[in-house]
């Protein structure tokens, strides 16, 4: 794996206006997403999980611009995503590339699995026609299926071939970067590692880059080179994906990872479970957003955002136990212990 | 590669098992439905009329036979002769013609424009939205006839601006339809997907929302032409349509009111004309509903 840096994101942010009144005069907004920052190397898989509404599939889009973004900037091969015209936008959307959570939404029932594949191709100006339905032909072989599937509807397919299609029709116009949001989430259990392992493979093949938005921590751990476990619009913790579930250190991927169940019916496990609900993102918390439901909390958290900092080399955590401020002041408090989930 | 391309899913057995079109899966569906079939022979039936009316009718429109004016039903005249003794069979075939362009090129008027406002509307939203939606709340304000009426009253009565009239009334029930439909199909994830390869607005306008909303434009165009056809035969009757002595079944209902004890047979053909017209349109029209867009049956 090169060190290279294919996508690197600032501050990233998405607020989504609520409109209100007789005017329809802008009385507040969801911060979806609220400054996050990460990096993406060539060739590796970056998971980010989270529980719904935590902002990981709208920072998904953002980074394709289908959603653009409030505030931050998104560097893919050092420029700068968030300048580009529509049109140029449009042009870059060749090497980024996006596979959807629900196979059956995402693929258009009155196309044929080859208009549907070929369409990238020729919003791109790819080829003539007959390479391109040889190509077509040959990513349906790639992924999995058979050529003379090419011929069919999307209805005449099951979920999980017609995942592999939506994968085909990313990798159509061989793009450097595939968005990955929630690829899986909608398929039966034993189709998922498929589907997985699918992606994996063309990974290694296609030299690809992949992101990949998930609430399942298997699938993430399965998948993933290095994890970020995003809360209310921010990252909590990112870090190598062993690391993350060997030894996290913020309180919510501790619960978050307890909450695993562990297929093994002696195992007595000492879960932390989290009480109340995520709080609404149209008004969030003060200081940090999880100071609500953690069980760690200590004064300094109600009043200052915890930075996402570099704890260990390439352990990256938001969270107060591991700033100055925090263990000047929680000097009583108990370090959570860790390790402890495997 | 790790896992090798494998045919996984017990789906396909054969290669050569057909495609299914969604179109396909459709006919099949209306195939199926009787009531549907007889709408549509019925609609066919008088599409061959108007299409072979000359050779059909025995005698022609204006060809008046006033010795026998007002003949009840009989082997020369089927459906009897009116008032100047011209064949009433004859009219009726020859106004199916009438009726039946009317009712088509209205709707195909009304359904083009209709489709194209609603589309805007429903794709581009904000206040282009709010234009052409309050425009089409005033239109729909008003009694579709009393609409009609003021329109040929402006342009004055003819066939042709009836026409026009009816196709104009008909331009929001259209442009309504297609708004709520492009505002649910553009929220669709394939939409989401054709902007993530980079198509431009306008490509996945023509190629995305239009087929997918597709549907209901021929479930309501169906329907519609029954109804344009009753507008036509309305307008006529009124005699603010078709002008006499054209054979338009509306106009010869309102030219025959007054011979409703005498020769009751000058109203009853044409006024069983428009309403078998109307009943074949209309099942083929459900028909093609149930068929089509099986969540839309109510």
């Amino acid at each position: 794996m090169t060190t290279e840096t294919l996508l690197r994101v600032e501050n990233l942010k998405k607020h989504f206006p609520i409109r209100g009144g007789v005017l329809g005069k802008e009385i507040g907004s969801v911060k979806a997403v609220e400054g996050v920052s990460f990096e993406v190397k060539k060739g590796e898989t970056l998971g980010i999980v989270g529980e719904s509404g935590c902002g990981k599939s709208t920072t998904g889009r953002m980074l394709l611009r289908l959603i653009e973004p409030t505030d931050g900037k998104i560097y893919f091969e050092d420029q700068d995503v968030t300048e580009l015209s529509t049109s140029d936008m449009r042009k870059l959307r060749r090497d980024m590339q996006m596979v959807f959570q629900d196979p059956f939404a995402s693929l258009n029932p009155r196309h044929t699995v080859e208009k549907i594949l070929e369409e990238p191709l020729k919003v791109h100006g790819i080829g003539t026609p007959k390479e391109r339905k040889q190509k077509v032909r040959e990513l349906l072989e790639i992924v999995g299926l058979s050529s003379y599937h090419a011929k069919r509807y999307p209805h005449q397919f099951s979920g999980g071939q017609r995942q592999r299609i939506g994968i085909a029709r990313a990798l159509m116009t061989q793009p450097k970067l595939i968005i990955a949001d929630e690829p899986v989430s909608a398929l039966d259990v034993s189709i998922q590692a498929q589907v997985l392992n699918l992606m994996q493979d063309l990974q290694k093949e296609f030299q690809l880059t992949y992101i990949v938005i998930a609430h399942d921590l298997g699938v993430v751990r399965h998948i993933s080179d290095r994890v970020g476990v995003m809360y209310l619009g921010r990252m909590a913790e990112l870090t190598e994906s062993e690391k993350m579930y060997d030894k996290p250190l913020h309180p919510y991927t501790q619960a978050l990872l307890s909450a695993v169940p562990i297929p093994d019916p002696l195992y007595e496990k000492d879960s932390i479970v989290l009480e109340g609900d995520i709080p609404s993102p149209s008004n969030p918390p003060s200081g940090c957003a999880f100071h609500t439901r953690c069980p760690y909390k200590m004064d300094v958290c109600t009043q200052k955002v915890p930075e996402l900092r570099e704890h260990e080399p390439g352990h990256y955590v938001a969270c107060h136990l591991y700033t100055e401020e925090g263990s000047a002041a929680g000097q009583n408090k108990q370090l959570p212990e860790e390790g402890k989930h495997e | 590669m790790g896992e090798p391309a494998q045919k996984l899913d017990p789906v396909n057995k054969s290669p050569q098992e057909e495609t299914i079109s969604p179109w396909k899966e459709a006919w099949r569906k209306f195939r199926k439905n009787k009531i549907a079939l007889v709408g549509t022979s019925i609609v066919f039936f008088f599409i061959l009329i108007a299409i072979f009316a000359p050779l059909i009718a025995p005698q022609g429109i204006n060809e008046q036979d006033l010795p026998n004016r007002l003949q009840p039903p009989s082997s020369d005249f089927w459906f009897g002769t009116d008032d100047f003794g011209r064949d009433i069979f004859s009219r009726v075939v020859f106004g199916a013609r009438l009726s039946l362009t009317v009712g088509f090129l209205a709707v195909v008027g009304s359904a083009i424009v209709g489709s194209m406002l609603g589309i805007i509307a429903g794709y581009y939203g904000k206040w282009v939205d709010t234009i052409i939606s309050r425009i089409f709340d005033i239109m729909l304000a008003f009694p579709s006839i009393l609409l009609a009426i003021a329109v040929v009253s402006i342009l004055g009565p003819s066939l042709r601006n009836a026409l026009i009239a009816i196709a104009i009334i008909n331009i929001p029930n259209f442009g309504r339809l297609i708004r709520s439909r492009v505002l649910s199909v553009k929220e669709e994830e394939y939409i989401m997907a054709a902007k993530a390869i980079g198509m431009s607005d306008s490509r996945i306008l023509f190629s995305h929302v239009l087929p997918n909303s597709m549907t209901p434009i021929i479930v309501q165009g169906s329907l519609a032409i029954a109804t344009a056809i009753l507008e036509a035969a309305a307008l006529g009757f009124l005699g603010l349509g078709a002008q006499i002595p054209e054979p338009e079944w509306g106009a010869m209902l309102a030219a025959s009111r007054a011979l409703l004890v005498q020769a009751p047979w000058t109203l009853f053909f044409p006024g069983l004309a428009i309403m078998l017209a109307v009943l074949g349109f209309n099942l083929m029209g459900d028909g093609l509903r149930d068929a089509l867009d099986p969540k839309m049956k109510t």
